[in-house]
């Protein structure tokens, strides 16, 4: 970047200090989950090593957060986590998008009965609060990752489907994309070179609000035992497993659940404050 | 209106019944033996074929979809792997503790993000606003399940201020017997005149109730914003600014007119998603609600009663759309013609 584009994003994070804010903690949290296993003191203990010995320890100086009902170090565990429901966030947001823009574009481009089609399924899985058919499809899928990911995936690609198709129906009315038709260019090329990059905008803006929501709904359904599995260092499940303590070992729910609401947090933050610049028409609902 | 009463009606009963189809291929994908599970552990071959036939898994597809949708609309919706007893009637028995609660939140709701929502439009950039700003957006990002263990921990636990669990004191029964009328034990006790089992009821409603309305709030506080400040902008707006009316004036007459409009448009939403927060919060503060029994069935792989829950929720959740929404084209004759 050249000097004067490091001056001006400087000067736009101070006019935009929830931006500014809560993109240092998101980019913080992205750099804990790509070095965890570098730096966390006990690398084993974001794993399934147990030391029975050591179990239920309050935090001190070997042990930042203390240790879990095994002995592991919560400290490391909670580290880990970051690699675990933001992961399953960015690949429930990459596959939501994937399939719920495709959908949007074809809808909105062709109208119609393909565009009836499309609408009509995307408004019965727009019927469910996402968490509940997430939990729903997490139910009766094995439970791990992939099924969590899978499932909440299924319930948020209607959100984008709906977003981009009344975009692309305007876009696709235009003077610029009829010439495009009159000339004989194919539907396809239509598609991707046209309709494709000018109906997306409002998806990013909706994707950078939508992290923190998936990493949520993520963690609640690990809570309730669906998804992560122990060992598996995740937010969600290490709350749920310390609920049984949490009367005398405060520690064990408070550490995962804050880490849970500082990243739900600046992702919400970044993504609300981009919205205000690139979008100031759309308000935080999910 | 009728056309427009009759078009919403139409697409919303198109969508149940669509939602009655992916609620039955979410019941058909499970994978294992349904029938294995519903026998129990220790059953022989011939039992779990017996517990096939009698659950009907040795039909065609089209003849279990056909019967799946006749038994939904006739009001059998299948029974419960764990507790062996009609889905319909588990949900009916629940569904009270948790409406209780889901609208004792939502009053919260209402009653703090209205004011706060014109609070920040008045004075929009000032620190109020601000302040209201990034509450509201903790707010959107609490993990509901983790707070509730805070506020159960700080203000049951240790400062011994609230009740830990339940939805009353259990002692009370003995004194001051509940008539039971409409399952709702703050409302049984109000027209009962039972004034401690009322105390005892909106005592023990205080923190899961706040812990619920914790996401509504924001999102009440940010709509009111947002449409007031947007009518505020607004041409007969400026005018009756620009005739010298003062502030006050401007703002008690013709924004806050509007306010509820956008409460409206949320309102159905920010219900259904209250809703399934307390699947997150019931079991931890041991309400005998909808919450509960959908945690215990998740905990116990109970499909049916899952199926059963969801259906019964994306229902409320259409029907609740459905209604703002006729209730918005009344009001507002605009909406009609979209």
């Amino acid at each position: 970047m050249t000097g004067t584009g490091v001056s001006r994003l400087g000067r736009f994070l101070r006019a935009n200090p929830l931006i500014a804010t809560g993109g240092v903690i998101a980019l913080l949290i992205v750099l804990i989950a790509i070095v965890a296993p570098l730096v966390v003191p006990y690398p084993a203990d974001a794993g399934a090593a147990t030391h029975p010995e050591m179990a239920l320890q309050p935090p001190s100086a070997q042990h930042l957060f203390g240790t879990d009902q095994v002995g592991r170090d919560l400290f490391s565990r909670v580290l880990a986590g970051a690699r675990v429901s933001p992961v399953v966030a960015l690949f429930v947001l990459l596959i939501s998008c994937v399939v719920g823009i495709s959908l949007g574009v074809l809808a909105g481009y062709f109208g119609g009965i393909t565009d009836e089609i499309i609408m009509r399924i995307t408004d019965i899985f727009l019927a469910f609060p996402p968490l509940l058919l997430a939990l729903a499809f997490a139910t009766v899928l094995p439970a791990n990752l992939t099924s969590l990911t899978i499932a909440i995936a299924i319930s948020w690609w209607p959100w984008y489907t709906r977003l981009v198709r009344g975009q692309a129906a305007s876009v696709a009315g235009r003077p610029y994309v009829e010439a495009c038709r009159a000339l004989g260019i194919p539907s396809r090329r239509i598609l991707l070179r046209h309709v494709l990059p000018n109906s997306v905008t409002p998806v990013i803006v909706q994707v950078s609000l939508d992290v923190g929501g998936v990493i949520l709904t993520a963690s609640a359904l690990s809570f309730l035992g669906l998804g992560a599995q122990d060992p598996t260092p995740d937010w969600g499940l290490m709350v749920a497993e310390g609920q049984n303590y949490f009367t005398t070992q405060w520690w064990l729910v408070t550490f995962p659940g804050l880490a849970i609401l500082i990243t739900a947090l600046a992702f919400n933050l970044l993504g609300d404050g981009l919205r205000d610049v690139l979008d100031p028409r759309r308000v935080l609902v999910r | 209106m009728i056309r427009y009463v009759i078009r919403r009606v139409a697409l919303a009963i198109v969508v149940i019944a669509g939602v009655v189809i992916l609620t039955f291929v979410i019941s058909d994908v499970v994978p294992g033996d349904p029938a294995a599970s519903w026998a129990g552990p220790h059953a022989s071959a011939a039992q779990i074929a017996r517990a096939r036939h009698y659950l009907g898994l040795d039909q065609p597809l089209a003849v279990r979809i056909g019967k799946y949708f006749a038994g939904v609309v006739s009001g059998n919706w299948g029974t419960s792997i764990h507790t062996h007893r009609p889905v319909l009637s588990d949900i009916g028995t629940v569904a009270p503790a948790t409406l209780e609660l889901v609208i004792a939140a939502l009053i919260i709701a209402l009653l703090a993000g209205i004011p706060l929502g014109l609070a920040a439009a008045r004075w929009p950039g000032g620190a109020l606003d601000h302040a209201i700003r990034v509450g509201s957006v903790l707010g959107v990002s609490m993990p509901v399940f983790w707070l509730a263990l805070i506020l159960q921990l700080v203000f049951a636990q240790r400062l011994r201020l609230l009740p830990v669990a339940g939805q009353y004191d259990p002692n009370l029964v003995f004194s001051h017997p509940l008539t039971v009328r409409t399952q709702i034990p703050v409302v049984d006790s109000l027209i009962s005149g039972n004034w401690p089992m009322l105390g005892s009821t909106l005592v023990h409603l205080v923190l899961p109730a706040l812990v619920v309305a914790a996401y509504p709030v924001g999102v009440i506080a940010r709509m009111v914003r947002a449409q007031v400040l947007d009518t505020v902008g607004e041409a007969h707006v400026q005018m009756v600014r620009s005739l010298g009316f003062p502030e006050r004036t401007v703002f008690g007459t013709f924004a806050m007119r509007l306010a509820w409009n956008p409460v409206a448009a949320v309102l159905a939403l920010v219900f259904a998603y209250s809703l399934v927060n307390t699947f997150l919060v019931e079991s931890i503060f041991d309400w005998p609600g909808l919450g509960s029994y959908a945690a215990a069935s998740v905990s116990t792989l109970d499909t049916p009663a899952i199926v059963g829950v969801t259906l019964f929720v994306a229902v409320i959740y259409v029907v609740a759309n459905l209604v703002v929404d006729l209730v918005q084209a009344a009001l507002d004759p605009r909406i009609r013609l979209r």
